[in-house]
């Protein structure tokens, strides 16, 4: 079998955007508002969480009892919290802990769901049965309650953190690429690498996942806003991310005790979080209107 | 309609088959055993053998995983590591205020969703619209349990029109009230938005249907043709996705219980996950399963009713 053979076989089917057709789907990406306002909270999110030392000359461990629970003022423009550290710089670093493990765990849930939803739809037979039953199972329970069994299992951290919400969140993909797996592997240009010997995971990689992908590109970016949701009440719950390290899980948790007298240790994380998740909500819709109109809601 | 009734129940039995299985095999993949894990780092090895042969976790795992469910079928949940006590009675104690907060939710996401979902969708981009809109999406993405604190710093430390915390006498229902009122808000005001957001997208897609001018053409008031030829058909949609966001309202209800501090499930899964007491821990996420096995079961039996195409 000739090389041009399979380079035909690859090129008719790998979805390679030319650039008017890009900017096509900037067009229609760019004419929803609220899409856009998504994209622009996820940039100030992410820039407000990297540039951190940059906008706030606080350490956000350093603590001064003499401050503890001082109320906002001029120089510290969040307050302070029970230890006396700054909240504003608190907030910021935490953000970081909390876009990483939003970012980490569903790029493990979408491996691992990818994995199994491609493997499942490609082989079907038993294989398919037992992994998408499975999926089922998992899918039939509350996320944040899958969650806390896995943290009970493996124990609060960061890495169990994103270990626990990746499992959590995997169902969802396989589910997805699974459904895709199954439309496209019937199709012709699978058929035809199919006889010039591709190997199945060739076929799998190269063949059916680029066509699956925009599908999950606009599932990872709603489940950002949901990975950032579940960490933080796992954090709330006190079996998250553990402290110093802040998140804006545990702020509120810290802030709780001080609800009476010092509000604001807790209201500001919360602020934080809903800008994030709802930065990550628009985008995905707006993601989902360009890639898949299908599926508009 | 009985045989998709029965249809549906036989369904659940392997949802709930398999939950619990999941839950028997996680426990036990725990790293070192439930015995140490319970006992701690420190104790010494005859402690933990004892333990162990109470737990029954010496013998084969098919043997324990029978036993399990045996157990199970007989209602029995195990005992306590922590309190000796059997974990049927506290689950017991616990249940009720789990029970009343995730029904009234429920009941508050649905009573105030759909008629919201109804009515920005006919005043389409007028205020109440883009009002509506914009409480669901801030609504999808508010956490539950942040949700819970801002309601209670207005209404509890601020206004002190309600209680803070806690979960008030179950036998005096007038007080019971009081405690249930900012809870179940907080979660049926969540799912609210979700419910809202939903129906009004179906109702739109319905409304431009050629059904609804034929409704209009032959005479019948609005109401009418709203509700009996609009909703009717928009409800479906919204039957089928009511019941994945009630389930997952289930989970949220845990932190919500945390922030009210209400003596239910979900704070004794966490004070179990804490302690480290596995039996009371796979325990209560059974009884968490029977709660999202009757749900989806609802939720699946309503749909029947609403779309006459199924359980025929």
């Amino acid at each position: 079998m000739t090389e041009t053979a399979v380079a035909t076989v690859n090129g008719a089917q790998t979805p390679e955007w030319t650039s008017s057709e890009r900017r096509r789907l900037w067009r229609t990406f760019s004419r929803n508002r609220a899409s856009l306002l998504g994209l622009v909270l996820v940039v100030l999110v992410v820039l407000a969480s990297v540039a951190a030392p940059l906008l706030t000359s606080w350490d956000p461990y350093e603590q001064n009892p003499v401050d503890r629970l001082k109320p906002p003022n001029g120089s510290h423009l969040l307050g302070y919290d029970a230890y006396g550290r700054d909240v504003l710089a608190r907030v910021l670093y935490a953000g970081r802990v909390s876009l990483v493990v939003g970012v980490a765990s569903v790029l493990l849930g979408g491996i691992v769901g990818v994995v199994l939803g491609l493997v499942a739809g490609y082989f079907g037979g038993r294989l398919e049965n037992l992994i998408m039953r499975f999926v089922d199972v998992l899918m039939a329970f509350p996320s944040l309650l899958l969650g806390l069994t896995v943290v009970a299992v493996l124990g609060p951290g960061f890495q169990n953190t994103i270990l626990a919400i990746g499992i959590v969140l995997s169902p969802a993909f396989a589910r997805v690429v699974h459904a895709c797996a199954l439309k496209l592997k019937s199709q012709q240009f699978v058929e035809a690498a199919q006889c010039v010997g591709a190997g199945h995971w060739r076929i799998m990689s190269v063949h059916i996942l680029p066509n699956a992908l925009g599908e999950v590109v606009v599932l990872a970016s709603l489940w950002v806003a949901s990975a950032i949701r579940i960490e933080a009440s796992l954090s709330f719950i006190g079996l998250g991310v553990s402290p110093p390290t802040p998140t804006w899980g545990n702020m509120i948790r810290d802030g709780t005790q001080q609800l009476m007298n010092a509000p604001w240790l807790s209201v500001f994380p919360g602020i934080a979080i809903l800008i994030a998740v709802l930065g990550f909500n628009l985008l995905g819709d707006g993601l989902r209107d360009v890639l898949d109109p299908r599926l508009r809601g | 309609m009985l045989r998709y009734v029965l249809r549906r129940l036989l369904y659940s039995i392997p949802v709930f088959l398999g939950v619990v299985t999941i839950v028997f095999f996680v426990v036990r993949v725990i790293p070192g055993d439930p015995a140490t894990a319970a006992l701690g780092d420190y104790a010494s090895k005859e402690a933990v053998d004892a333990l162990r042969e109470r737990m029954g976790l010496n013998a084969p795992l098919w043997l324990q995983y029978f036993r399990f469910l045996s157990d199970l079928l007989r209602g029995d949940l195990g005992t306590s590591l922590i309190t000796g006590r059997p974990v049927a009675e506290q689950v017991q104690q616990a249940l009720p205020f789990s029970l009343e907060l995730t029904v009234v939710s429920i009941l508050v996401g649905i009573v105030l969703g759909i008629p919201t979902g109804v009515y920005t969708a006919t005043h389409r981009n007028q205020f109440p619209d883009y009002l509506g809109r914009v409480l669901s999406l801030a609504g999808l993405s508010v956490p539950a349990f942040y949700f819970g604190i801002l309601l209670m710093l207005l209404f509890a430390i601020q206004l002190k029109w309600l209680p803070a915390i806690g979960g008030g006498d179950l036998g005096d229902p007038g007080e019971n009230l009081r405690y249930l009122v900012l809870p179940s808000l907080t979660l049926g005001l969540v799912m609210t938005a979700s419910v809202a957001r939903l129906t009004r997208s179906a109702m739109l897609d319905v409304l431009s249907q050629d059904y609804m001018r034929t409704a209009r053409a032959k005479g019948l008031r609005e109401r009418l043709v709203l509700f009996r030829h609009g909703l009717r058909s928009a409800l479906i949609p919204v039957v089928s996705l009511t019941g994945i966001w009630a389930v997952s309202l289930i989970g949220d209800s845990v932190t919500t219980e945390i922030v009210f501090a209400r003596p239910g499930l979900g704070k004794m899964m966490v004070g179990a996950i804490l302690q480290r007491d596995y039996t009371a821990l796979q325990s209560i996420m059974v009884v968490y399963t029977g709660f999202v096995v009757i749900i989806n079961l609802m939720a699946d039996l309503v749909y029947g009713l609403v779309d006459p195409r199924i359980g025929r």
